[in-house]
């Protein structure tokens, strides 16, 4: 193995969770409960309706994964659930960020926005608003280079993640679950 | 959901018709096969108690809502079914909580019911309303709020599949007023239920299985631990196959008591903090665990460093989160202990066990001698004498109820079961208050039974109300009071660990023969070990519900005992020669239990 069992590791985690009232929250729960500490939390609607999917990061050594995977499997709302850590993956994040920034320097701005192949995608007499897409790293990098001009705000939507290939595991028990049980009437 | 679309199925069931939610709460419970509920009236529950009458249900009413809870979590333990406890709103909700919390930290399948404030009012801080979902999200296997009448049959059916299903527990459905009072087209729909994020069953790969047997092969120092999962699995006759052709001892967690017969040769009793010293002795210096539907909990376990320093485990679990959560195993076999099991015994054999079994009976021989019920007869009334007794006298074979504390554990070293559901006790929240509402729950669930609490002096009074109960049922429950006037188990400690400052541990009770007699109760005491086989013959032979006060030593203590948090092998003994020290110096007893009777 390459981590020793006891050094914990930023793990990521997607689930596929039925849409309805208070799923969130049974969730935020467990993991509060279970005394697990969430780095980043992401929920959304998929291709199919009635079914949400998360991904979620926790600091966690393999055996407390596999423990957040088997108490989140329990869970009647969770429709699947996979780890992705060790698997080929896309993580990203998505950023605004709000620089105050005076009309004849945004070209400045403007050249970082190229470098990290970010957009901008507002401006306003004294503010432009970024947007970034990426990993961590990326994103705390452009902050980092927008910093010296001032940030008056930001916000980040949470990591989210895919597999890299075919289609995953968690995906594919989602889906197939809740294909119809029966076509003949 | 619209039933009115969907044509009748072609079966004898009753053809749609238009009736309340409450109505279809009943009718639905009454097709789930639920003869008795335990519950207590109030607003928001007022239109389904309207309609109870006409359904072929037994309502018992308690006295408070946690016994609601108990009764139903004792008739679960007792018949394997779906115990089932109803509450309003609020204040009734809220009441449930700790009997909730009990039944899920064991395991019990148990569906409580639950008035809501009418759907309009939710979130506005009406009167009585609580967020009882809300309340109940950690302690409960699942929850459901249902806030129309088409879905309480689906989320009823619902409730009372997950609750038995898999590694069972509690489920709270909680229904608004007004989802009770509307009407909808029904009829109840016998589909199995399909929910696409639960399934509780896992297949063992057959690679598992024979990695297992091979190490049950090799192992030279082998032992097998019985918990609570053996039970709800149903796999106490495997069990005692696997134990038949392997030889292994068994050793039982509290909650896996009666799950392999006591008296069986290869029994060793139970483990863990107030385990027999032979047992946590031999537990230590086994090559192999086998531990069967249990999950290392820390009373089993004490020091996780030095726990079974040279035994390799395999761990026959249903429910995959319990995995290597306090104790590393080497083998996990997650699925249902029966399945896994008919799987092990036809090919399991015997390893060279016979110098441990030899090890085993002289761990045995060692502890006997300080055994308090092998000493003279001092005159005195021990807790132990009574329950030796009370084994003999019901010939093993009466439910036992007990409360919590150190009445539990004596019960658990002298009570000898050899059948499975006859003890009910509270093991993973120690729910103190848990025995007299739980009693009743189990004579519900068996009538025939002879069923007998034991209780503290302070756990008894904790819920003693539920004697009013037991008289407007009409109840034959015998209850044997341990009363040594202190909160036995806290004092134990204050006296090991706590400089013997015995704070807030003393307890003044009522006479406990004159509270039976306001209940309209046979009330009995004995203060000497002549008169326990008297009392209890004449309990025996009443028909109808005693209460017995058995004046019992004020300051002994449960031994062995192994401290909180250190090594399993490292116990406090009984002093040798001494039954109890602090008695024999003559120090400080209770006064208020002094003058609390006329004697």
């Amino acid at each position: 193995m390459f981590a020793p069992p006891s050094a914990p590791v930023l793990r990521t985690f997607v689930a596929y969770v039925e849409d309805k009232p208070g799923v969130l929250n049974r969730i935020a729960s467990l993991f509060r409960r279970r005394n697990y500490n969430i780095v980043s939390l992401n929920v959304g609607r998929t291709h199919e309706p009635g079914i949400s999917r998360m991904t979620f990061q926790v600091e966690a050594d393999r055996d407390m994964a596999l423990r957040i995977e088997a108490n989140l499997y329990k869970m009647v709302n969770v429709l699947s659930i996979e780890d992705l850590t060790e698997a080929q993956r896309v993580v990203r994040d998505l950023a605004l960020i709000k620089v105050l920034i005076a009309p004849e320097r945004r070209r400045e701005v403007l050249d970082l926005v190229q470098i990290f192949r970010a957009r901008a995608v507002d401006v306003s007499p004294e503010t432009m608003t970024v947007e970034v897409t990426g990993d961590q790293g990326k994103i705390e990098g452009l902050v980092a280079s927008l910093r010296p001009f001032g940030i008056v705000e930001m916000v980040q939507s949470g990591t989210v993640a895919m597999s890299r290939g075919s289609q995953g595991e968690a995906a594919r028990a989602a889906h197939g679950a809740r294909a119809p049980v029966s076509h003949v009437a | 959901m619209e039933p009115a679309k969907k044509a009748p199925p072609a079966t004898p069931s009753p053809a749609p018709s238009v009736i309340t939610g409450s109505e279809i709460l009943w009718d639905t419970l009454v097709h789930l096969g639920v003869e008795t509920v335990f519950g207590y009236p109030g607003g928001a529950i007022m239109p389904a108690y309207d309609a109870m009458i006409k359904y072929p249900l037994h309502h018992v009413l308690v006295r408070h809502e946690q016994g609601a809870a108990h009764m139903a979590d004792g008739y679960a333990r007792v018949s394997g079914k779906v115990g089932v406890c109803v509450a309003t709103s609020g204040p009734g909700a809220t009441n449930l909580v700790t009997g909730i919390a009990n039944a899920m930290m064991d395991s019990i399948p148990m569906v409580a019911i639950t008035g809501q404030v009418p759907g309009g009012l939710i979130g506005s801080d009406a009167f009585q309303e609580t967020d009882i979902t809300g309340v109940t999200l950690p302690i409960t296997k699942h929850n459901i709020l249902v806030t129309r009448p088409e879905d309480i049959s689906q989320a009823l059916k619902e409730a009372f599949y997950i609750a038995k299903s898999g590694r069972p527990g509690p489920v709270v459905v909680d229904i608004t007023k007004d989802a009770q009072q509307k009407s909808c087209l029904y009829a109840y729909d016998p589909s199995p239920v399909v929910l696409p994020g639960y399934r509780p069953e896992r297949q063992v790969a057959q690679g598992e299985i024979e990695r297992a047997i091979a190490m049950i092969a090799e192992a030279e120092r082998p032992v097998i631990f019985c918990g609570h999962g053996v039970i709800w699995a149903g796999a106490t006759k495997l069990l005692l196959e696997l134990v038949e052709k392997t030889g292994i001892p068994v050793a039982c967690t509290l909650l896996g008591l009666g799950g392999f017969p006591a008296s069986h040769s290869h029994a060793l009793g139970m483990m863990g903090m107030h385990g027999e010293a032979w047992v946590n002795k031999a537990i230590q210096e086994s090559d192999l665990v086998i531990a069967i539907g249990m999950r290392f909990d820390d009373r089993v376990t004490g020091n996780l460093k030095t726990y079974t320093p040279h035994a390799k485990k395999i761990h026959i679990e249903l429910d995959p989160a319990e995995i290597n959560k306090n104790v590393k195993v080497d083998l996990p076999l997650v699925g249902d202990a029966c399945e896994i099991l008919s799987q092990l015994v036809p090919n399991v054999r015997r390893g060279k066990i016979d110098p441990w079994l030899r090890r085993i009976a002289d761990l045995r021989g060692d502890t006997a001698v300080i055994d308090i019920k092998d000493l003279p007869d001092n005159g005195k009334l021990y807790a132990a004498h009574v329950i030796m007794d009370l084994w003999k006298l019901t010939d093993g074979k009466a439910i036992i109820v007990t409360d919590v504390g150190q009445h539990q554990m004596w019960e658990t070293q002298y009570y000898k079961h050899d059948y499975d559901r006859r003890l009910v006790t509270s093991g993973g929240l120690g729910t103190m208050g848990f025995a007299l509402p739980a009693a009743i729950g189990a004579k519900f669930a068996d009538p025939k039974a002879e069923v007998w609490v034991i209780a503290g002096d302070g756990g008894f009074q904790m819920t003693a109300a539920e004697l009013s109960t037991i008289a407007q049922e009409n109840l034959n429950i015998k209850v044997a009071i341990i009363n040594n006037g202190f909160l036995g188990m806290v004092r134990q400690w204050q006296q090991f660990f706590y400089g013997g400052r015995y704070v807030a541990t003393p307890m003044r009770s009522p006479d406990f023969v004159k509270l039976a007699d306001a209940h309209g109760l046979m009330g009995l005491r004995a203060t000497n070990r002549q008169e326990v086989a008297e009392v209890v013959a004449k309990a025996r032979a009443h028909e109808g519900t005693v209460v017995i006060d058995f004046r019992v030593v004020q300051e002994d203590s449960v031994y062995p005992m192994v401290p909180s948090g250190a090594d399993l092998h490292d116990m406090i003994r009984r002093p040798s020669g001494e039954a109890a020290p602090a008695d024999a110096a003559g120090t400080a007893h209770n006064p208020i239990f002094e003058t609390g009777e006329d004697e």
